[in-house]
């Protein structure tokens, strides 16, 4: 602890820079643990290990999807089209279920995977703009899923009990199993991005991409697989589900995760802008998201359109505080 | 390697030519550079210094002519491949990863890996090291981002340096740096020397030139104009070889003013901009300009020339003075308020600041117009036309029609529907820089003409340039800048190049007698 009269002289200051830290790199953390607290406090179906539980569960898919968006968007770049990817991976992994269980895994990633590479190449080579590449995919892939499954008409479902079925279903520690992949997938994704040099590449083209070519980066090739990180991720992601469900999904799943995944990410306190940011705040972005939402519901019993203000609301929030206090650090 | 005892340079460059569309960047430029020298590269913007960088560096490659490495002709079809020979480039703007820590930066693109991992320990290790043998203080653990322009800039040129390179490029590295860090800087660079690195120094600050470096290559309009040691030349021949002079025909002064009839230099001035100041770019302009009169800025790039007009528009904030329009201030500092008071601005670089070639030329003269043709947000295209079609006759700009795109017309052509596009304000004053870059000679003629024609109008004009004779035979009364500072005012038949030059030069002199006291 500071002596309480050295900290009165700089209180100022420190609170500043408190803040701004607290917002730029842990704010996510921060109204998490005050969020949680109040949950604790004020709703005590909240705070039940089986309400945590499931609250984990239902956010480890778009976590793993957030997770590989956040390479992109630390890249500078942007992923539109997760998740019309997400149902393409659903699909295929209870369709390819049939022939077996790494049919079922392997399939459905590497679809995505190429898909990823296909839309990065376009965006590298061509160098269009992310938003169109990806709208485009967005789209398009949204148009496959409802041509595989006959207008939506067809619910493929998985026979029997394969073993990517127990993956899903598993539990570990009374945890289940997706929720240990997509802490695994950010443990990965921290070390990719942190500890090796294509991490460090991908931070400076995010940063700026001119000045990373003419370091001597490879910048297409940072750019590129960027894309197929996100297609890899979301392909994990959907084969999990698909494997939890058992199958039988709409062909309207995993609408709008391309928002939510963003939001993410950016309440994480990663800039859309590139180059600044950071993939546990992503964790704890979509953790927040996911927590807020139960906490609507079990609490204060507010439908889900409320749901949808309040993290509206959050999202706006979060990317002025961003603003505000990057500016404030910029004229300092 | 000892000091420049090498029988082939390090790099040379042969008969250099580059083209962007249809102009020459850069036409047969020749360049050696020799272990343990460094080689300055000066001349004004334009003069064809980065493009020549750039065909080094990889990131152009030349339309004729060829790079040598060590008396090998290599191809650097990327900047990756230029690095891979040992040539590392600082350049003006460093854009590092700003979240990314010093040591991260320093290693950036070829960081020491065990098993696939960043060896951060030995990173950081000879990252410490690096910055104590350039004696810079700091830890290299911290995000870089953090740290002042300055530091940032040297942290550029370690991670330059810290690879076995043999040609070390720095383009215009002391513009965002403090005196103390410019002292550090050339230190570096003497040290790059010893260690027969040979270093490319691009600067438009002729002390820094001719302490830090062993020979000088001017540059100007793309071609080689002089090459030879520093010792072989003084400063006042190398500003008259850069602003486009023979030193010969310099001192006798050939070039005079034209004795244009003498401005009436009434009460009130137009425009009166008092003690401009802005750190590190102006301190303490003054101008005033009457109706009528021609004002040139003389001083070589970077003296504040653009910086000035650019002040006087609103377009660069200040630290302190005042600009008034007809004995009153302005009421708010922006661009907008200026042009609604009536003074408009040429920008110099036309292709950035200024036309949209996409749109006709009706719609680029009209764009500035349209505040005054519209009527609650609706613009009369009938009234437009007609004031558009007004100017093109006025102006002769050759096209094909007002519907012509600008981007398909000629250098001149453009600059004109620049010039009409001020004019259809209706302004008082004008703020004209480098109105005659990149134009042939007729159409430029043709812009010079115009000018003396709308001074005799009563308008009132600034007038920039980096050609001196231009500014010699087109003003009234010349304000001689040097780095920011104001050197003098000359009026009527005192306007010369050889007395703007002396100026320029002198102060030169006195700046590194100061600095050698």
């Amino acid at each position: 602890m500071t002596a309480p009269a050295e900290f009165a002289g700089t209180r100022r200051t420190l609170s500043t820079r408190s803040v701004t830290s607290l917002v730029s790199r842990n704010g996510a953390f921060g109204v998490l643990v005050v969020v949680m607290v109040i949950g604790f406090l004020t709703v005590p179906s909240f705070g039940t290990a089986d309400n945590l539980r499931n609250t984990a569960l239902a956010a480890s898919f778009l976590a793993i999807i957030s997770a590989g968006m956040t390479f992109v968007i630390i890249s500078g770049g942007i992923d539109l089209s997760v998740g019309s990817l997400y149902a393409l991976a659903v699909i295929l992994s209870a369709d390819m279920s049939s022939h077996g269980s790494w049919a079922a895994i392997g399939v459905p990633i590497a679809a995505c995977a190429f898909a990823g590479l296909v839309q990065g190449l376009i965006i590298a080579r061509l160098r269009l703009p992310p938003f169109i590449v990806t709208l485009a995919g967005l789209t398009g892939i949204r148009g496959l899923v409802f041509y595989i499954t006959k207008e939506g008409n067809s619910h493929p479902s998985v026979p029997g009990k394969p073993f990517f079925e127990t993956v899903s279903r598993g539990s570990f520690l009374t945890i289940q199993n997706p929720v240990w992949i997509a802490l695994a997938v950010f443990a990965v994704g921290w070390y990719v991005l942190n500890r090796t040099a294509f991490g460090q590449a991908v931070q400076a083209v995010g940063g700026n991409d001119t000045s990373a070519a003419l370091m001597g980066l490879p910048v297409r090739r940072v750019k590129v697989i960027v894309y197929a990180i996100s297609g890899v991720a979301v392909g994990i992601s959907g084969v999990l589900s698909t494997g939890l469900s058992g199958g039988g999904q709409e062909a309207r799943v995993g609408n709008a995760y391309e928002l939510s995944a963003i939001a993410a990410v950016v309440i994480g306190g990663t800039l859309l802008s590139g180059g600044v940011g950071s993939i546990v705040g992503t964790l704890f972005g979509i953790t927040l998201l996911y927590v807020i939402q139960n906490l609507i519901v079990q609490g204060f019993n507010l439908n889900s359109y409320v749901q949808q203000v309040v993290s509206g609301v959050f999202l706006l929030v979060v990317v002025i505080l961003q603003a505000v206090f990057s500016r404030r650090s910029e004229t300092e | 390697m000892a000091n420049g005892v090498s029988a082939t340079p390090t790099l040379s460059v042969r008969q250099a030519t580059k083209q962007f569309g249809g102009s020459l960047a850069l036409c047969d430029v020749d360049l050696d550079l020799w272990p343990g020298e460094a080689h300055a590269l000066v001349g004004e913007n334009g003069a064809g210094k980065s493009t020549l960088i750039k065909l080094i560096t990889g990131v152009h490659q030349p339309d004729g002519g060829e790079v040598l490495h060590h008396g090998e002709v290599v191809h650097f079809p990327t900047p990756r491949d230029a690095q891979l020979h040992g040539i590392q480039t600082i350049y003006q703007e460093v854009h590092l990863a700003p979240q990314l820590s010093i040591a991260r930066n320093v290693f950036l693109g070829r960081e020491p890996t065990r098993f696939g991992s960043l060896d951060l320990k030995r990173m950081n290790r000879e990252a410490a090291a690096l910055l104590g043998r350039y004696g810079i203080v700091a830890d290299v653990r911290r995000p870089l981002g953090g740290l002042s322009l300055g530091v940032q800039q040297m942290i550029a040129v370690v991670r330059a340096v810290s690879t076995d390179a043999s040609v070390v490029i720095m383009d215009e590295p002391t513009s965002s740096l403090e005196p103390r860090e410019v002292d550090k800087l050339l230190e570096v660079v003497g040290l790059l020397k010893q260690q027969g690195v040979a270093v490319v120094y691009v600067s438009h600050k002729l002390e820094e030139v001719f302490r830090a470096c062993d020979k000088i290559t001017v540059l100007r309009d793309g071609r080689l104009v002089w090459t030879g040691a520093v010792t072989d030349t003084t400063r006042r021949q190398l500003i008259s070889r850069m602003l486009g002079r023979d030193p010969g025909e310099l001192g006798n002064g050939k070039i005079t003013h034209l004795g244009r009839a003498p401005v009436e230099r009434g009460e009130v001035p137009v425009l009166a901009a008092q003690h401009l100041t802005r750190r590190f770019v102006l301190d303490d302009i003054s101008l005033l300009l009457h109706p009528g009169e021609v004002v040139g800025l003389a001083g070589l790039l970077g003296s504040g020339r653009s910086e000035t007009a650019k002040a006087i528009f609103g377009a660069l904030a200040l630290d302190s003075g005042t600009v008034e329009f007809c004995g009153k201030r302005f009421p708010r500092s922006t661009p907008a308020s200026r042009l609604h008071s009536g003074v408009a601005m040429l920008p110099e670089d036309r292709k950035v600041e200024g036309i949209i070639p996409e749109l006709s030329i009706r719609d680029n003269i009209g764009l500035a117009a349209l505040p005054m043709l519209s009527r609650r947000g609706f613009v009369s295209r009938r009234k437009q036309a007609e004031i558009v079609d007004t100017f093109i006759t006025r102006l002769h700009i050759k096209a094909t029609g007002p519907e012509q795109k600008v981007a398909e017309l000629s250098g001149g052509n453009q600059q004109k529907v620049l010039l009409a596009r001020m004019l259809c304000l209706s302004p008082k004053v004008l703020l004209l820089d480098e109105p005659t870059r990149g134009i042939d000679v007729g159409a430029k003629a043709e812009v010079q003409a115009l000018i003396a024609d709308l001074a005799a109008k009563g308008l009132g004009v600034v007038l920039i340039s980096s050609e001196l004779e231009e500014i010699v035979e087109g003003s009234d009364t010349v304000l001689v800048l040097r780095d920011g500072t104001a050197l003098g005012t000359l009026f009527g038949d005192e306007i010369d190049e050889s007395a703007i030059m002396t100026m320029i030069a002198g102060a030169a002199e006195h700046d590194t007698a100061e600095l050698i006291a």
